[in-house]
């Protein structure tokens, strides 16, 4: 995976409608983005299965294998970003979305220029500057290499999972609180959807804490946001 | 013991006391008398047997002797007189007097009768009862006919172990009576069960419907009233069942068809939005020296782009509306800064020059209510915009916290609202001056921000204010009903 800022990044688009599939890859592909378009899941799962993809643009809404689906199905073997597309705009569809593990989403209709920045920030990988290895009890980031282990075990974040990680571990014990997690990680809004951050934390708390309940690293810090370091 | 059950068991113990009393003491009353009758016919036959077995050997005119002769025959506690004399013993002792006046009258009325009666009068002397028989002598002539003799016999008879039986016999009746008592309570608690085991059990039900099983029945028992009342409480349920179901399933048919209109709108605008994007990048960079042709299909890609987010922002907010009316809307409860939430609202939106935002600063202490932050957001946005399109900058915005939350004051620098006007503000697409061209935003912006406002168990109100301009109010409680959605919870621990 080698997609920068202003890089050329391939985007699997999956969409069932050809119009709006044709149309998105018109829009996207002005943004300079490289288009592989899929109409429906098993589709979109064989594409990727051949020629991978930097990011995924998954519509929710597919015919025979749904959009859920096909996300947990690249989950199980795959860490690229992948931004969920929904036409209802309904909560169900955003949080069962991120339970299945995307990274962001978007609700149609969307302007392409909208689509374009979520896409470039889920595809950026550091956050601030390097400043070699951090090393937390059994846990450790190296900020250049962009690695990430458990007591010597490698872990595989999500680009986004890693950024959530690397703006919290900058600043040990500082709490940050989820318009700011949003604005550095998602590069949002004050409008954007704290559940983003809530379900990044619990993402990256499945992948590296012991007791996800009794959370070693990341810290709520009720009523206002989270924080890295020992309880 | 409750109201009902109690005052059951009392009537029911009542009644059982007052038909057992009753009935020992009519039986008391009947074994009295005829323990009395059975003595008084003993004592007076006795005594006749006696005097008919010494009368005949008695002198007469009878003297001392003779009277005393008859007295002993007579027995114990016995009195024979004759004119003035008399012979008398026990009680007698001491002469007639003991002997009442309504005895002695009756025997002297009936003194000259041919068939005088033996009789008695049950009397208490020194505190003892006694039966006293008065029975007058007859003299038998050769020829059989007989005749008063003028002498009288009265004897006393002690009745006191007849009163000591009837005393026993009262006693016998008192505690039976009380005897009964226990039982009648035990019957009584027997008989409320089986009359307000139904009532428990109606109520029961009824409680399990007012808390929404809408399922709960009772089983009717019997067809006593209870048994009517129990069967009009299920019918009672079972319509409220069906017109609650009726109603989930137009809630969740609304719900659907909202999504479904939601889904087939934004499917094309998704195209849409996409392509004239595409078209507007394309056309301005045609080169330098454009044709009339070029310069038009410029035009128009512009104000596709135009109409096309004009569309796009309609459907949100009739999506929006439909929510909120299918009550399918969920906010998301957050405590939210008002003068923060406000300031980023009017900064992101470039009207920083044109607003002026005075209150309580961000931080502790600034009016913070619970509240869905984008909804605020977009309520704050439409109250705004209207005030900047409508009346004029510049717009001041006054936070206030007040004792039930806060409230937010629009007011615009425009000449302020007609009187007419003012009623409709917050009709949907409602438009003051018909013949208007069209002005930017969805015609439902106002009524957006209050459905937000009611959401929040808020208001919005508008008015003129004193010194020029109209002015829109929003209050806010310093939290929703907690029946109105779920407060965000952050995850984790």
């Amino acid at each position: 995976m080698s997609p920068t800022i202003g890089g050329v990044a391939t985007v699997l688009l999956i969409e069932d409608d050809a119009l709006v599939r044709r149309g998105l890859q018109l829009a996207l592909k002005r943004h300079g983005h490289r288009i592989e378009a899929a109409e429906d899941g098993e589709d979109g799962l064989a594409r990727f299965g051949i020629g991978g993809a930097d990011v995924i643009v998954l519509d929710l809404m597919l015919p025979g294998m749904d959009g859920f689906e096909v996300c947990r199905r690249i989950r199980e073997s795959s860490q690229v970003p992948i931004i969920v597309l929904t036409a209802r705009g309904d909560d169900f569809d955003v949080i069962t979305g991120l339970e299945a593990g995307a990274d962001d989403y978007v609700v149609k209709p969307v302007r392409p220029t909208v689509l374009d920045a979520r896409i470039r920030a889920v595809l950026r990988r550091a956050v601030g500057d390097p400043d070699g290895v951090r090393t937390h009890r059994g846990l450790r980031i190296d900020t250049e290499a962009l690695a990430v282990s458990v007591d010597g075990r490698e872990v595989g974040l999500t680009p986004t999972e890693l950024r959530l990680l690397l703006a919290l571990s900058r600043a040990p014990g500082r709490v940050f609180s989820r318009e700011q997690l949003l604005e550095e990680v998602w590069e949002q809004g004050y409008l954007g959807d704290s559940r983003l951050v809530d379900n990044g934390v619990m993402r990256l708390r499945a992948k590296i804490e012991t007791d996800p309940a009794r959370p070693e690293y990341v810290q709520t810090v009720r009523g206002f946001g989270y924080r890295f370091g020992p309880v | 013991m409750s109201g009902l059950r109690g005052r059951l068991i009392v009537t029911v113990v009542f009644a059982a006391a007052l038909g057992a009393t009753a009935a020992a003491w009519a039986g008391v009353q009947q074994s009295t008398a005829s323990l009395f009758e059975a003595h008084r016919r003993y004592h007076t036959e006795d005594l006749a047997g006696r005097i008919t077995q010494a009368a005949p050997s008695a002198q007469y005119p009878p003297g001392r002797g003779s009277l005393d002769r008859l007295r002993i025959a007579a027995g114990e506690h016995s009195l024979v007189r004759y004119g003035d004399a008399a012979s008398g013993d026990g009680v007698f002792a001491s002469g007639a007097q003991v002997v009442p006046a309504e005895l002695r009258q009756a025997m002297n009325a009936q003194a000259d009768s041919e068939d005088p009666r033996v009789l008695t009068q049950r009397v208490r002397i020194d505190g003892r009862p006694w039966l006293l028989i008065g029975a007058p002598v007859m003299i038998t002539a050769p020829d059989g006919t007989q005749a008063p003799s003028g002498i009288e016999v009265y004897a006393a008879r002690d009745l006191t172990d007849v009163e000591e039986q009837v005393d026993g016999l009262v006693r016998g009746a008192a505690t039976t009576t009380l005897a009964v008592l226990p039982l009648a309570v035990l019957l009584a608690l027997l008989a409320s069960q089986g009359v307000l085991r139904p009532v428990a059990r109606l109520r029961e039900t009824a409680q399990r419907l007012a808390q929404g099983d809408l399922a709960a029945r009772t089983e009717p028992a019997g067809v006593d009233e209870l048994a009517r009342l129990t069967r009009t409480v299920n019918d009672m349920a079972a319509s409220l069942q069906d017109s609650m179901e009726s109603m989930a399933r137009m809630e969740e048919d609304s719900r659907r068809f909202a999504a479904d209109v939601s889904h087939e709108l934004r499917t094309p605008l998704t195209t849409l939005t996409a392509t004239v994007e595409v078209l507007h990048d394309i056309l301005p960079r045609a080169n330098s020296t454009r044709s009339a042709d070029e310069e038009e299909a410029r035009e128009s890609a512009q104000l596709a782009v135009i109409e096309t987010r004009r569309l796009v922002e309609l459907v949100e907010d009739i999506l929006d509306i439909a929510r909120i009316d299918a009550g399918t809307a969920q906010p998301r409860w957050e405590e939210t800064d008002l003068f923060e939430v406000i300031s980023t609202c009017v900064r992101t939106r470039g009207w920083s020059d044109d607003v002026v935002i005075t209150g309580p600063a961000a931080g502790p202490g600034g009016p913070t209510v619970m509240a869905d932050r984008r909804r605020i957001d977009v309520t704050m946005a439409n109250l705004i915009g209207n005030a900047l399109t409508h009346g004029g900058a510049p717009v001041r915005v006054v936070i206030t916290a007040t004792s039930e939350g806060a409230s937010v004051q629009v007011i615009d620098s425009g000449p302020g609202m007609p009187d007419d006007v003012l009623p409709h503000v917050f009709s949907r697409f409602y438009k003051a001056d018909a013949a208007r061209a069209r002005t930017p935003g969805s015609g439902l912006g106002l009524a957006i921000a209050r459905e937000n406002a009611l959401l929040h168990g808020g208001e919005i109100t508008a008015a003129n204010h004193p010194g020029g301009g109209a002015v829109f109010t929003l209050r806010l409680p310093r939290a929703p009903e907690p029946a109105t959605g779920e407060v965000h919870q952050e995850q984790g621990e």
